[in-house]
């Protein structure tokens, strides 16, 4: 098995257990690779991709454009603050006239839910999901599960908990079903009213005990109150959750065992996760950055690789 | 598929010894010489190389790595089959070495042109030589000549020469395939 199942990574629902190996196997070369003096190799002189992004964002588009440059592609950014979106111009016409100018693939962040997935069905370029909406963040999720990989030696087995605002939460998505492709037991935890109704269908454990959650877990992946996308009120302040869901020096000490800390960016210090821990050793917060270069570096090559001449 | 055998292990053997010895005419010591396999069928042969040269030589310090030139080959998107990354192994900077790329079999040469590329990541080296096995003269595509060279063979385009190693499942040979 040397090729991904997909043309497109639009979502980690879309993927095999052997893609995401596949993926994992070749991050670990791309990691090497940006160790070294000279962090670049030209496998993608002849490709160009452009960064579509129509929501904010800081680190996913730094990293995106960093592992495409990191590659050697010509790279294209967009945003749509500063474009003929607002002029009111579709989605697909955007993009047809970006791909006129010769682009091969397409990397989209977008506020709605299956952006990615109805613009595959009706441009000619590979397309790679940067965050649709409260859908899926693929790449986000990979290199989530590329990190605890390393950190642990393997997913498999291994009980994580997510917790915080999972209603409107793409990385939650997303890393469900990469935890579960991988045969690891997941958990959810948050405020009944971030949890979403059917979660139970995907097969996760639900708990609204910070505490017995932690027991339970070997990873904890601390997601952000997403305050933007909230329409009325969840909860009654910032400091009653971060009472009842945030994580503390004193409340991690107390446990019997080291859990991992995960966090997806950006830490809202206090609130979910406090300084200290965050900063801790027990946190892998860094190191899911850094991860997160070589992980869509590898996503990037595996499907230049299918896109032929 | 008809197969001939083109060098049997007794004399792999022998045309190890003579590489090895070679190699010491011209590095002395080996102080600020570098030996770098090139992945995936030349990490056998430096391997072997590096173990004689400690082994039956006596030469203390040898400095080995592994390279692979997956990412900086010029045939990605060409072929059939999607290109398959190996590990590089260069835990030392090549910075003013004299470096030795050691592969099984040179062919049309676009595997070393990459190497060439590929080492740059770690230094400019003094200067770059080539051993190789296998030598098939009369296919190289780019001006490349191994510095060492095992044995010399004529072969045409549809045969393949395969270098099989005891510790990749077999024994010391080298075959003449007909595909």
């Amino acid at each position: 098995m040397s090729e991904l199942s997909v043309k497109h990574l639009l979502g980690i629902k879309y993927l095999t257990k052997e893609d995401i190996d596949l993926i994992f196997e070749t991050a670990d070369q791309f990691k090497e690779v940006i160790n070294r003096p000279i962090k670049k190799v030209p496998s993608l002189r002849d490709i160009t991709i452009a960064n579509l992004f129509f929501e904010n964002s800081t680190r996913t588009k730094l990293s995106f454009e960093l592992a495409e440059k990191r590659l050697s592609a010509d790279v294209i950014n967009f945003s749509a603050s500063q474009s003929s979106v607002k002029k009111g111009e579709t989605l697909i016409d955007t993009v047809n006239n970006i791909l006129s100018m010769k682009v091969d693939m397409v990397v989209m962040r977008h506020p709605n839910p299956g952006a990615g997935v109805f613009l595959s069905k009706h441009v000619n370029a590979s397309i790679i999901n940067a965050g649709d909406g409260a859908h899926e963040h693929p790449t986000q999720a990979l290199l989530d599960s590329y990190s605890i990989r390393e950190r642990l030696g393997s997913v498999k087995g291994k009980n994580v908990v997510i917790v915080g605002d999972i209603l409107h939460s793409r990385v939650a998505l997303s890393n469900i079903y990469a935890l579960q492709l991988q045969c690891a037991n997941v958990m959810v935890c948050g405020p009944k009213t971030l949890l979403p109704k059917y979660i139970k269908d995907l097969g996760v454990k639900v708990e609204t005990n910070l505490r017995k959650a932690l027991e339970w877990c070997d990873v904890a992946n601390m997601l952000r109150v997403q305050n933007e996308r909230m329409d009325i009120s969840y909860f009654p302040t910032t400091r009653e959750y971060t009472q009842q869901f945030g994580v503390n020096k004193e409340l991690l000490d107390s446990l019997n065992k080291d859990i991992v800390i995960m966090h997806p960016g950006p830490i809202n210090r206090g609130v979910e996760i406090t300084s200290d821990v965050a900063d801790s050793k027990q946190a892998i917060i860094l190191d899911q950055v850094e991860n997160g270069v070589a992980v869509r570096m590898a996503v990037i090559y595996l499907l230049a690789s299918k896109i032929k001449q | 598929m008809s197969q001939k055998v083109l060098l049997n292990s007794k004399e792999v053997n022998i045309i190890l010894h003579r590489l090895a010895c070679q190699l010491i005419e011209n590095h002395d010591d080996f102080s600020e010489t570098v030996l770098i396999g090139i992945q995936p069928r030349g990490k056998f042969l430096a391997d072997r190389l590096a173990q004689m040269l400690k082994e039956d030589y006596r030469i203390k310090n040898i400095q080995i790595g592994h390279l692979d030139i997956t990412f900086f080959r010029d045939d990605f998107r060409r072929g059939d089959k999607p290109l398959e990354a190996n590990t590089t192994e260069i835990d030392f900077i090549v910075e003013g070495k004299n470096v030795v790329f050691i592969d099984d079999v040179l062919y049309t040469g676009r595997s070393i042109r990459s190497a060439l590329t590929a080492i740059q990541s770690f230094g400019r080296p003094n200067n770059i030589e080539l051993l190789t096995l296998i030598d098939r003269r009369f296919s190289r595509h780019l001006p490349i000549q191994p510095n060492y060279r095992g044995r010399q063979v004529d072969a045409i385009d549809n045969q393949k020469v395969k270098v099989n190693w005891i510790e990749n499942g077999g024994e010391d040979a080298v075959y003449l395939i007909d595909k």
